[in-house]
């Protein structure tokens, strides 16, 4: 049974300048638990493909369906991380994470011995009653997860969630979010503009293109988990970080490098 | 928060301290002796210019004015401290439920925001003859004119904090469908307070300049009336008594704002 299925959906924006074309007859369908990262140059409608599947934008034609009916309106099942923590200053650490709870009306008491749990599965034990402007961007952005994660969704979509980290830290985020993924099972879709980090998190990558935003590849990748940093060196990873580069750029109307 | 040496540093080391701005107590303390001998110097003026006290009096001669006259300035501190606080308060009550219809009515957003704005530039100073015209002279246009001239930052900080959200959380909150009067409590409002804040204390010295003005135009207490009076009699040293204390209730109702976004809005960015 398929968790999302994305049905020839197209998004027009106008504008002063004319219309837009964002998306292109996308197709694609997330099976349960599935790790998919999108993947493409900025322009290529990956964020707003993300945004569609969250329902916070309306597709101009086709259809995403969800649980085996259509996606309408925001789910609750669904948790979001952007590029930016944007967490809540006034807030502590523990009552950030209890937001999406909060506004849900979840059982408190459950909410806030989960919040904890999560707080120590991303190591953070012992900063549940620190103010975010006290943490690290890689703390808080782990923060920002935890808050995705609290109310238990089965979808969690994430919009270049590593992107504003400095390269060592986003390594070791990117690792961390597969060893929470292993203890949380979720369906994963993952926003990057960065070919190696798309592999290396990936069941899937779906490689875009610009002008319109399309899919121009879909690539299985068949690397044992746990991953490492050592599987970039291997003769497997660079056919495929080869292959969507290629891709990438010859939509894109320019040639690979 | 405690520094602690790290392993393999010997307490004897010299230790360059990379914290260069000096200490608060120090800043004051220059502070105040500069202001000291600002008032030093502008005494041995004025006694070797032998300059008569009613067009320059020496700080002594203010100090003894003020020593001479300090129930009656006492008295007219507290009826022109009335007037801003009140006229303050009526701001508040009014610019921020208004900023917030403004933010979440498009129609108000687009007939009565721009007229409010045009308002702005209106010099207030010329209005409030008109209200002692209208209302006469007692306290009340006395708190209209602090009204006028604190109303607009008011409702300009809280119209520009509550549409500060940034859009990444709006989207957050949007995707877990929280009701309208949740996004305004748990979110757009917290988020406005720092600049509300900021709003509160633009309006706050405006004021007290409000009470005055209103004075001016006509009043029978208060210390714009008393300096009118004081100048009109040539009593400069008195004049120069009720302007000092003006200026301190300016710096006080600052601080004591400041002190309430300390203790309310503890995130707010340092200036």
């Amino acid at each position: 049974m398929d968790k999302i299925r994305i049905d020839s959906l197209s998004k027009t924006y106008a504008s002063k300048v004319g219309r837009v074309r964002a998306l292109e007859n996308i197709n694609l369908t997330i099976g349960h638990n599935e790790f998919v990262t999108l993947v493409g140059p900025s322009g290529c409608g990956k964020s707003t493909l993300l945004k569609v599947i969250g329902a916070l934008i309306k597709p101009s034609r086709g259809r995403i369906i969800f649980d085996e009916a259509p996606l309408l309106k925001p789910t609750a099942d669904v948790g979001i991380v952007f590029q930016e923590p944007v967490l809540l200053l006034w807030r502590t650490v523990l009552d950030n994470v209890l937001l999406p709870a909060e506004i849900l009306r979840l059982d408190k008491a459950k909410a806030k011995k989960r919040a904890m749990a999560l707080l120590k599965l991303v190591g953070l034990e012992g900063f549940e009653t620190r103010h975010p402007d006290e943490l690290s961007g890689g703390m808080q952005q782990r923060v920002a997860l935890c808050r995705a994660l609290i109310h238990d969704p089965s979808v969690l979509l994430m919009d270049e969630p590593f992107a504003a980290l400095d390269p060592m830290t986003r390594e070791e985020l990117g690792f961390e979010l597969l060893r929470i993924w292993d203890v949380e099972k979720k369906t994963v879709v993952f926003v990057t503009h960065s070919i190696p980090e798309a592999i290396l998190l990936a069941d899937r990558v779906v490689a875009m293109s610009p002008r319109p935003g399309a899919i121009a590849r879909i690539l299985d990748i068949d690397l044992a988990r746990p991953r490492t940093l050592d599987m970039q060196f291997t003769d497997k990873f660079k056919s495929y970080s080869d292959e969507i580069r290629a891709v990438i750029h010859r939509r894109a109307g320019g040639s690979a490098p | 928060m405690t520094i602690e040496l790290p392993a393999g540093i010997a307490d004897d080391e010299e230790v360059e301290e990379l914290t260069s701005s000096p200490s608060p107590a120090r800043t004051y303390l220059t502070a105040t002796l500069t202001l000291m001998a600002l008032i030093g110097a502008w005494e041995i003026c004025a006694r070797w210019a032998n300059l008569p006290a009613w067009l320059l009096p020496s700080p002594s001669a203010i100090a003894d004015a003020v020593a001479d006259w300090r129930w009656e300035l006492l008295q007219h501190f507290l009826v022109t401290f009335s007037e801003t606080l009140l006229g303050f308060g009526l701001a508040i009550v009014v610019s921020i439920p208004l900023a917030v219809a403004i933010v979440y009515s498009p129609i108000l957003q687009m007939t009565i925001y721009p007229i409010l704005l045009a308002l702005q530039s209106m010099p207030k100073v010329a209005i409030a003859p008109l209200f002692a015209l209208w209302i006469g002279f007692g306290m009340m246009p006395k708190i209209l004119v602090v009204f006028l001239v604190s109303f607009f930052p008011i409702i300009v900080a809280t119209e520009r904090g509550l549409t500060s959200v940034p859009p990444p959380l709006m989207e957050l909150i949007r995707s877990l469908s929280a009701s309208p009067l949740q996004t305004f409590i748990k979110i757009r409002f917290p988020t406005a307070m720092p600049q509300i804040f900021t709003g509160f204390k633009i309006a706050i010295t405006l004021s007290v300049i409000g009470a005055v003005i209103g004075e001016f135009v006509g009043a029978q207490s208060g210390l714009g009336y008393l300096i009118l009076l004081a100048s009109s009699q040539s009593r400069t040293p008195l004049a120069f008594g009720a302007l000092l204390c003006l200026t301190v209730m300016s710096i006080l109702l600052y601080y004591a704002v400041e002190l309430i976004e300390r203790l309310v809005v503890p995130w707010a960015k340092k200036t």
